[in-house]
């Protein structure tokens, strides 16, 4: 196929996904499948997100939960300070997760493989106290949101939630599939297979990891603003919970890094099992199976699920579509 | 003035049980290169087996860690075996997957104990928790002089036996130059296998000591995957007497922020101190 038509098929595609969105938010009457569907497309967003460092740079990212947290943290701040619409919340997560991102990628700068994710963790933990000890978003015991009225075209506030996620969705998948298609895309599957050969042909690796940093860090922190008013409560160690990063990363690990539509794959794959485990089951059997699953299929499939389809991805990590 | 003081002796006692927890990580990470984010979780699950022969057969806390210990190292030598199997063996992207994959071995062990033995607190009973002696103004628990000293021997038995055994030597051969020794007619991964286990068998006395000096519960590890790892780094990879300094000077930091600062601050200090060596000084105090 070539670029052009490809091109093409991606954006009609993306229309498809809005307006089944949008209608769907219209039709169905049933307020439990937003509930659910909103919680799936998060993770989709913030898969692909993590992907973007995580995947095409390799560097293992164990602070999704710092910048999801952050963002959720922005939003209740914001919201707090001068009542600002969602949108405002979104964008303003965006641009602090932004900024933590440039700060994490300026702190680890030398910090490769194990040190990096370790890092990462540390930094989550770090920040969690932080927020903990701030008593102005209602620290360690968390914080109570009253809901603003819904806005037109929807009837309850949780389908706008849903829709919102679903803009995000799209926002976050062109963003990688351009990175992908891209030079910097490239420059960062140079650095992944060897930064100090990427370095000396001439790639600028700095530049390139710092960009990774900030647009991964600022669409996880954007993914997270609606949470706070998802739940109409925020506290400090379910926003900063440990599973959103071990999810996240078994999600992208499972649908595969090399190419977008792997972590877009593995977190409906694996998003739509804990719904269902979540609600059948238990909460604890929903993070064992979690556990398995990564174990098997870094063990089993280490390309993931597109690995597996597409046999190609297995000579040539990242191909164009 | 005497607070402070009080704080240092308190810190110096918890920083030799931190690097009690610690030692084992010094050898697989530090040494071995294995990115074992697991070892805390191991590290919980060795209390959890001494609280079950504690409460089940009422064995004293110390014995039944001596119990689980040639467990742990039959535990270790397996669990090495299957990461070489999948991931030193076949050489691509080993640390990134090695991650992944001892992160959900972690998740998977966190959510057992939790099938097993529920969310709560679990602790043990023996004659020497619950007492303290006192000194003038301060007093100290028995239960941490009891750690302290277990943990002390503890470390410096597993330092002597890696400077002046045959074996240990091998193991610190292994992490300075593994193609030279494989050149040498010795076999590299059974070495590496070994010293595994061994960093592992000292869990089983580590989570004796754990339980010992205050309740588990089943997510403890995360908080100890920044103390253990901040210790290994800020010693310098491998480093035993760096183990035990830097373990100290973690043990007396936290007890002096907490004194001065209170306990919401606690979590955030190791992790503090880790990411500072981090940026810093990645090769740690005592690098090599």
């Amino acid at each position: 196929m070539t670029k052009r038509s490809n091109s093409i098929a991606f954006w009609a595609g993306v229309a498809v996904f809005l307006v089944a969105v949008t209608a769907m938010t219209q039709i169905v009457r049933n307020e439990y499948p937003f509930f659910a569907g909103y919680v799936i497309l998060q993770f989709v967003v913030l898969s692909v997100a993590w992907s973007i460092l995580g995947g095409y740079a390799g560097y293992v990212n164990f602070g999704t939960n710092a910048f999801f947290g952050v963002g959720v943290y922005t939003a209740v701040a914001l919201f707090k300070v001068s009542g600002a619409p969602l949108v405002v919340q979104i964008a303003a997560a965006g641009v602090v997760g932004m900024l933590l991102g440039l700060a994490v990628g300026l702190l680890t700068l030398r910090m490769r493989g194990i040190f990096f994710s370790i890092a990462t963790i540390a930094l989550a933990i770090i920040i969690e106290t932080t927020v903990m000890n701030w008593r102005f978003v209602g620290g360690a015991a968390g914080i109570q949101l009253q809901r603003p009225p819904v806005m037109e075209p929807f009837d309850s506030y949780v389908k706008m939630l849903f829709f919102v996620q679903g803009v995000l969705v799209v926002i976050a998948v062109a963003i990688a599939r351009y990175i992908q298609n891209s030079r910097i895309g490239r420059g960062l599957q140079a650095l992944r297979d060897d930064e100090l050969a990427a370095e000396c042909t001439g790639v600028p690796t700095l530049k390139l990891k710092l960009v990774a940093c900030m647009i991964s860090g600022g669409l996880i922190s954007a993914a997270g603003a609606p949470a706070a008013m998802y739940l109409q409560y925020a506290d400090p160690s379910s926003a900063f919970n440990l599973s959103y990063s071990v999810s996240v990363l078994a999600m992208s690990l499972i649908g595969g890094t090399a190419h977008w539509i792997g972590p877009v794959l593995g977190a409906i794959l694996l998003g739509t099992t804990q719904q269902l485990l979540a609600v059948t089951i238990s909460s604890e059997v929903n993070v064992l199976v979690l556990g398995i699953m990564l174990v098997v299929f870094v063990v089993a499939a280490p390309k993931g699920i597109i690995g597996l389809l597409r046999p190609r991805y297995r000579l040539r990590a990242g191909g164009k579509t | 003035m005497d607070l402070l003081l009080g704080a240092v002796v308190l810190g110096v006692l918890l920083g030799c049980f931190y690097a009690a927890v610690s030692v084992g990580l010094s050898v697989s990470f530090g040494l071995l290169d294995v990115p074992h984010v697991a070892h805390p979780a191991f590290l919980v699950l060795a209390s959890y087996c001494v609280f079950l022969l504690n409460d089940r057969y009422d064995i004293d806390p110390l014995v039944a860690g001596l119990i689980i210990t040639p467990l742990f190292f039959v535990f270790g030598l397996v669990a090495y075996r299957i990461y070489y199997e999948i991931f030193e063996k076949r050489g691509t992207d080993a640390a990134v997957r090695g991650i992944a994959f001892f992160f959900g071995i972690a998740f998977i062990i966190e959510v057992l104990i939790i099938l097993q033995f529920g969310v709560d607190q679990q602790s043990v009973s023996a004659s020497y928790i619950g007492k303290s002696w006192r000194f003038g103004e301060f007093r100290i628990p028995i239960r941490q002089l009891v750690a302290f000293a277990v943990a002390l021997g503890l470390t410096s038995l597993l330092a002597l036996y890696l400077s002046k055994t045959f074996m240990g030597r091998a193991i610190r051969a292994v992490a300075q130059d593994e193609e030279a020794l494989r050149l040498m007619g010795a076999n590299p991964v059974r070495i590496k296998q070994f010293a595994f286990g061994i960093a592992t068998a000292v869990l089983g006395m580590a989570g004796a000591l754990l339980i010992i000096v205050a309740p588990v519960e089943p997510t403890l590890d995360r908080a100890y995957i920044g103390r253990t790892f901040c210790v290994v780094v800020m010693a310098g990879l491998g480093s035993m007497t760096g183990t035990l300094v830097a373990a100290i000077i973690l043990g007396v930091a936290e007890t002096i922020v907490l004194t001065l600062f209170g306990a919401s601050w606690a979590p955030a200090i190791s992790f503090g101190m880790l990411l500072a060596v981090l940026a810093i000084r990645p090769q740690g105090l005592l690098g090599r």
